[in-house]
């Protein structure tokens, strides 16, 4: 169908602008939460001049992601003189690509309908309907860890193929810390799946918006407060960023798995790092603050506590989902950046020890007390 | 038999690091650490939406930091006499004794001015690479090069801009520079003043 066809490359389009747009535009959050975390004022010295004027515009420096990209570009593509040179060359895209993928299953926003959105393509539409999602597959979160798992064989072959012992000992650590981590963020988000029934993350994200003890939006922090810290945490550790920073420890290792890697070869890594970032916001947002929707909200309006009903607009449900998807989604990341700045790093037995003698048997505990409930609640 | 070795004991510092239970469950150190920078993330985000400065660091260069020590010596200025000329009688003491050599004085003859016949045509410090001694203010005779608090403009695109002529430094204001009055006149300006 046509009209599939227009939508999913809407879809797309819109999924990789946004991805995009937030790598950028995280690099400038990074910097600005940090100096104003710590008093200072930020980088601010990148400037656009309007050409043939002297007006120069700084947007509390905004352009600095610009500039370093520009840099990426422009700067000598450096390669060590012995590696494996298909490994060498593909690790970044073995980093970036599935971190893009994940988001495919991801909802962005409730269900579309064009006719009634635009009424000049109605007959063309029909009465079609779209979820905001740009693959609805029924293994949605199984996905989401297939191709998160991919990451870690990017970071590894990185490692292995820039022939430098600091790059393999940063190779060897992202490869224990990112599969120790994985299992406990597979093992958090199974407590959510026992409660919704379903891995489908649309699905998910539309039982969010009922009602809990009759007062509380039906969110899964909420309903698994332990699994949304473990798996915060997981997810963060599994981003390898501070505290858990230790493939790329710059005091121990250089930069880890890509010391060897210059000009936009170590940009992809970076980029993909803040990708990532928002990949776990959205996905944070999807599984444990009601997805797209403000609280009580649905694909029709609010159903407040109470049973008071508030009908809306299509369209103006659709923009307050995409808005509230975006601001949510910025918040969760915010917050990743607040921990980057606030916490040291682990050593690296702590860091080890950190996932499987206390995140793992916590993980555990709470999966065996929710299936306990759900089974006791079933019946 | 060899000599026993002693076993190795583990070295006890006074100063051990000791954590309350509290403290070594470390989830509740770190909301509260997490606490303590959102809450400085905060205060400083009201401080900028609300016009307000919310950093203690200070645009460089433009805007120029009021707190200077008074002792600071930030760069020089030239005294003046009460009409104006500077109380320079270009000795070129300060240019020999400075150490860095910055200092360029070349002389004038000035015989309408029977009092102070030589004075600076041209007085030119190089702060590309004065190192601020003061040794300049020391061998003046005439306390006529003195150093204040405030700082020069300097940053420029090149070290040819670094140069601060007479311009810049007849900038001496009498009335705030509190530390050292004004020159007492001398007895040859008031010659010449009474004549």
């Amino acid at each position: 169908m046509i009209q599939d066809l227009v939508i999913g490359v809407l879809y797309i389009t819109y999924a990789i602008s946004v991805l995009l747009v937030f790598g950028t535009v995280l690099t400038w959050v990074e910097r600005k939460q940090a100096a104003i975390m710590s008093d200072r004022i930020g980088a601010n010295r990148a400037y656009v001049r309007i050409p043939f004027t002297q007006v120069k515009l700084v947007w509390w420096g905004l352009f600095h992601g610009l500039a370093d990209g520009l840099k990426m570009l422009l700067k000598e593509d450096w390669k060590p003189d012995s590696y494996d040179r298909f490994a060498y060359a593909i690790a970044p895209w073995i980093v970036f690509t599935p971190v893009l993928l994940v988001f495919a299953v991801v909802p962005f926003g409730g269900t579309l309908n064009p006719g009634e959105l635009v009424p000049a393509l109605s007959g063309w539409f029909a009465d079609r309907t779209y979820p905001m999602q740009i693959a609805r597959l029924d293994a949605g979160l199984l996905v989401v860890f297939a191709f998160g798992g991919m990451t870690i064989i990017g970071a590894m072959l990185a490692g292995w193929s820039s022939s430098n012992k600091f790059s393999l000992l940063g190779g060897i650590r992202a490869g224990s810390q990112m599969i120790s981590y994985e299992l406990i963020m597979g093992l958090t988000v199974i407590g959510l799946i026992l409660i919704y029934g379903t891995v489908d993350l649309g699905a998910m994200a539309r039982q969010q918006s009922g009602v809990l003890l009759g007062f509380l939006p039906a969110w899964g922090i909420f309903y698994q407060p332990f699994a949304a810290i473990l798996f915060l945490t997981a997810a963060i550790a599994e981003n390898k960023r501070i505290p858990f920073d230790l493939p790329e420890a710059e005091s121990e290792l250089i930069a880890g798995y890509y010391t060897e890697y210059s000009a936009m070869k170590m940009g992809l890594f970076m980029f993909a790092e803040f990708i990532e970032i928002a990949i776990i916001g959205a996905l944070f947002t999807t599984l444990f603050l009601g997805g797209y929707n403000l609280p009580f909200m649905t694909d029709d309006g609010f159903v407040l506590p109470g049973n008071h009903v508030v009908t809306l607009n299509h369209g103006v449900v659709v923009v307050v989902q995409l808005l509230v998807f975006l601001a949510k989604v910025l918040l969760v990341c915010s917050f990743q950046i607040l921990v980057r700045w606030s916490l040291p790093r682990f050593r690296y037995d702590q860091l080890l020890g950190f996932a499987w003698k206390f995140m793992l048997p916590l993980a555990l505990a709470n999966l065996a007390v929710t299936a306990v409930i759900v089974w006791a609640l079933g019946r | 038999m060899s000599a026993k070795t002693k076993p190795y004991v583990r070295k006890i510092y006074w100063n051990a690091a000791t954590m309350s239970w509290w403290e070594r469950a470390y989830l509740f150190e770190i909301v509260r650490g997490l606490c303590i920078t959102g809450g400085v993330f905060l205060r400083n985000m009201w401080r900028w939406t609300t016009g307000r400065k919310g950093a203690l660091t200070t645009y460089y260069p433009e805007e120029t930091r009021v707190d200077y020590a008074a002792g600071n010596r930030g760069k020089h200025v030239l005294t003046q006499r009460e009409n104006g000329k500077p109380q320079c009688i270009a000795c070129n003491l300060c240019a020999t004794v400075c150490p860095a050599k910055v200092i360029e004085i070349e002389a004038g003859f000035d015989p309408a001015d029977a009092a102070h016949p030589k004075y600076p045509v041209r007085f030119e410090i190089d702060y590309s690479r004065c190192i601020f001694c003061g040794l300049c203010v020391e061998a003046c005779p005439e306390d006529a090069i003195r150093m204040v608090k405030e700082v020069p403009n300097l940053p420029a695109t090149d070290r040819h801009h670094m140069w601060l002529g007479l311009d810049e430094l007849l900038t001496w204001n009498p009335q705030r520079d509190v530390a050292k009055p004004y020159p007492a006149a001398s007895s040859d300006d008031k010659a010449q003043g009474s004549a």
